[in-house]
């Protein structure tokens, strides 16, 4: 590809322009602070290079807010540029890449990661484990995560961003009607993202099929690590689908392939059938932990162990299974034919057993429940009705017949934020309020947070309920802009309005993260909402130190931590004390990622020699993973006995 | 002997899912392949190209290096390294044979008129083809780096652990091919 500087460069929009400089003058501020309060050793040996599984796990969720507030940003762009007719605030071509990205940024970069952070975070303290099963494995996922969203971020400053949706349906994102870089940044950034939660997904299973600690069955496990387990499943026999339907387009748009070109016998559909085939089960990737959580929090606020546990264990397997049958009904209307229509509309509204099960179970265990409506309790009750209103919808998109009429209006963008924003990003919130203390010492504020919840629940509703009757009134999604005939306006601006409640709930949210840091009680014991239940309670501190349990616990029972209270015994015994065996950090997964990265980015401009070089480099660091001999370190009891009593004053 | 160390454990059940993961993957394949298979878009059909011989010449090269990295795992559980290494030196001979048959033949059908653009269905050839044949390619530099560390460090549970692994990925490469044979070569030249 020939470009020109000022093509590299985006230029000639000042929100673009805007953009760009805030990024520089961040930048400088950041290096500048670094450097003078001399944090960069910090940053390196504690963070960078950490394979501490709740280290990772708090970088999953920095990055993940990061995008949630980039996706926001482009959100609002969006709903101011519809808050009014024929509204000139964005051209056309600028909001085809801004819902673009916001599409892809939420679900890739946000939702997953988020989510990915959080089990990172809980998973092996709930099986009592020391670690996961790969530690600097997961330091290499959480690596290239960050380096594959980072170059797609770039788009928008450096070559242009991708607009052929999220779902990048070709033609529209081939090479004719997306020339340039926009739909490379797609490409290869989701590709290295990929790989690192393939590997997350790997890491799991094995973490959670081999670590678990003495006497912690299979149906012991708390259901936030049994929809883990279940992910991580899907997660691995998703992502090859999406790795090969990326890497087929990226050969039709860089080498001159045919796989779903329309001329010389490439198909089109193949491409929407590929897509969606990890699309759907990727949703699931998305929910599926989200509803672990919230059997946590209820049962733990509920103060009441999870009414039908195994039931819940087992709609969580059907849905896994069935996610990977339905995936035709995001396209219904492209001509399948009416039988196999009928056949994906079937097992999709099939989905909708399994959940609603779960929707009962966890009615039943509040049901006389002593419930305490602290903040992760409420964004856990307000999960519910939004949710089924999100379903119900759902289940009328499901019918073939009637998707004609709802297919691709404000019907369906309202049903999937429902789903997604009352499922997915309650989730979120709940779990970081939730193991808040775990991570960093301290609860977040509960007056503020009520406040955040609030604004943020309002604000979701006044923003997504009018479009379902925008939807009604044949609103197309994907519209830049209307005409004042068409009555869409006051539905519109009350949308605009709620989404910048919304936003208003975000900040308030993050501003309760720097008061509570300054002002809230630091936690002295590690269960610090009185009503644990899982092991991630037991660990000595509120701050778990790296090796997580002095002495591995022992389970006889559901809920253990609450069955050891009541039996009094969870304390541990210094004598019980040994050597730990613990692996040692490593700079390699980050350096292999920035090279990845570096041939992503030569790859995008079609600079095949920094691709190539790129990749060489990356291989080399493995053969070098390979041949070196790092089998960690022990961690001597004496150690051990001084961290665990500092840590419990 | 390569489940003897923890992590030894660990790893193989990570590289089992893992080859789940790359199952995944080539069916994809598959799938893209076998949708596009008639899509020559008039243009030079497989019929014309394919060659019994040389196809047979590679599958016998790569199910003998399957049988080989089999008896180096075997010479391995009876602690002798010497043996082991030799069966390992001629699996690599037998994949750089296979591979260097697979860029001959992909050379050949390029200068036929066959190559990545030419329509729906050489590209799904090739990629599919090339998929295996760069796996072939990063097991044979692998495996030369796990010979070099036995060189060095012996025969221990760590290593052991590695060359099963590698022996696993093989087999794994060896089943592909043999769908590739059937269900790409043979129906290929029936049609
Ligand atoms: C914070 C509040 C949010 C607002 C105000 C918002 C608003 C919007 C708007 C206006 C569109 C474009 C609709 C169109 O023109 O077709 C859109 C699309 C989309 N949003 Fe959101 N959104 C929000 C949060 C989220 C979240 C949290 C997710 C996912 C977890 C998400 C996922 C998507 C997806 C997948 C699309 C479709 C993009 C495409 O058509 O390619 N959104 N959103
Ligand atoms: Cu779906």
């Amino acid at each position: 590809m020939n470009l020109r500087w000022d093509e590299f460069i985006v230029t000639g929009d000042p929100l673009i322009l805007g953009a760009q400089i805030s990024i520089v003058l961040v930048s400088i501020a950041l290096v500048f602070g670094l450097t003078y309060f001399k944090k960069w050793g910090w940053l390196w040996r504690d963070w960078i290079t950490s394979v501490d599984h709740k280290k990772i796990g708090i970088m999953y969720i920095i990055a993940a807010l990061l995008m949630l507030f980039r996706g926001g940003v482009d959100a609002l762009l969006m709903r101011i540029q519809l808050a009014a007719p024929e509204m000139e605030f964005l051209s056309a071509q600028h909001y085809n890449e801004i819902f673009t990205t916001h599409g892809t940024i939420m679900i890739i970069f946000m939702a997953m990661p988020f989510l990915i952070g959080l089990m990172n975070v809980v998973v092996p303290l709930q099986i009592g484990a020391r670690d996961v099963a790969f530690p600097f494995l997961n330091n290499l996922s959480f690596w290239t995560f960050f380096v594959g969203a980072m170059l797609f971020n770039i788009s928008f400053v450096v070559g242009g961003s991708p607009s052929a949706g999220w779902t990048s349906y070709v033609p529209m994102a081939g090479n004719e009607l997306s020339p340039g870089p926009g739909q490379n940044y797609y490409l290869l950034g989701l590709q290295i993202s990929g790989i690192g939660t393939l590997l997350t997904g790997i890491n799991f299973i094995v973490t959670i099929l081999k670590m678990r600690t003495k006497g912690m069955t299979l149906f012991r496990m708390p259901m936030f690590t049994w929809t883990t387990l279940i992910t991580s499943l899907i997660i691995t026999f998703a992502f090859p689908v999406l790795t090969v339907s990326l890497a087929l387009m990226t050969f039709d748009r860089l080498f001159g392939t045919h796989f779903f070109t329309l001329a010389d016998g490439g198909m089109p559909m193949l491409w929407a059938n590929l897509f969606w085939i990890w699309g759907h089960p990727e949703v699931y990737i998305v929910i599926l932990p989200a509803f672990g959580i919230f059997s946590e929090i209820i049962t733990t606020f509920a103060r009441k162990t999870l009414f039908g546990y195994k039931a819940m264990v087992g709609s969580v397997v059907i849905i896994s299974c069935l996610s990977f049958l339905v995936w035709v009904h995001h396209f219904y209307t492209m001509g399948s034919g009416a039988a196999v229509n009928s056949f994906f509309s079937i097992t999709t509204m099939m989905i909708s057993i399994p959940t609603g099960v779960k929707i009962f179970n966890w009615l039943f265990t509040m049901y006389k429940g002593r419930i305490s409506f602290k903040q992760p309790m409420l964004w856990s009750i307000a999960f519910i009705p939004n949710f089924v209103i999100g379903g119900v919808t759902g289940v009328m998109l499901a019918m073939a017949a009637a998707d004609y009429q709802y297919h691709n209006t404000y019907f369906l963008v309202s049903h999937f934020h429902y789903v997604l924003i009352a499922g997915t990003v309650f989730a979120c919130f709940a779990g970081l309020v939730f193991w808040y203390p775990k991570m960093f010492g301290h609860k977040l504020n509960e007056k503020i947070g009520q406040w955040a919840f609030w604004l943020f629940m309002i604000g979701f509703n006044v923003c997504f309920f009018p479009q379902y009757f925008l939807g009604l009134d044949g609103m197309p999604r994907r519209t830049f802009s209307y005409l004042p005939e068409e009555g869409w306006f006051s539905l519109n601006f009350i949308s605009t309005v709620g989404a910048f409640v919304m936003g208003l709930g975000f900040l308030i949210f993050v501003y309760n993260v720097y008061y509570s840091f300054r002002h809230s009680a630091r936690e002295t014991s590690g269960d610090c909402w009185g009503s644990g239940r899982t092991l991630e309670w037991a660990t000595s501190s509120a701050i778990p130190p790296f090796y997580n349990f002095a002495v591995l616990p022992e389970v006889r029972t559901i809920d253990p931590y609450w069955h050891m209270k009541e039996d009094g015994q969870e304390s541990q015994k210094e004598e019980d004390y040994k050597p730990i065996h613990m692996p040692s950090n490593t700079g390699l997964g980050f350096i292999m990622s920035v090279f990845l990265g570096i041939s992503g980015f030569g790859l995008v401009f079609e600079w095949y020699w920094i691709g190539l070089v790129g990749v060489i480099l990356t291989f080399a660091c493995m053969i070098y993973r390979s041949f070196q001999q790092d089998d960690g370190y022990y961690v001597p009891v004496e150690k051990i006995k001084e961290t665990e009593r500092h840590a419990s004053v | 002997m390569e489940y003897q160390s923890e992590t030894g454990r660990l790893n193989i059940l990570g590289f089992w899912i893992f080859i789940g993961a790359e199952f995944a993957l080539f069916s994809t394949l598959f799938a893209a392949y076998f949708v596009l298979i008639n899509r020559t878009a008039g243009y030079i059909t497989p019929g014309e190209l394919f060659d019994l011989k040389l196809v047979l010449i590679m599958t016998f090269l790569l199910l003998t290096s399957s049988f080989t990295c089999g008896m180096a795992v075997h010479e391995m559980r009876n602690h002798n390294v010497k043996r082991m290494m030799i069966w390992l030196a001629i699996t690599l001979l037998l994949g750089l044979g296979f591979v260097g048959y697979e860029i001959y033949e992909f050379v050949h059908y390029a200068s036929e008129g066959a190559t990545l653009s030419t329509s729906a269905y050489w590209s799904a050839f090739f990629v599919l083809l090339g998929t295996h044949g760069l796996h072939v390619s990063i097991g044979i530099i692998w495996i030369i780096g796990i010979m070099i560390q036995i060189k060095k460090r012996g025969l221990t549970p760590k290593t052991s652990s590695k060359v099963f692994v590698s022996s696993l990925y093989w087999h794994f490469l060896d089943v592909v091919w043999i769908f590739i044979f059937t269900g790409v070569y043979l129906l290929g030249m029936v049609s």
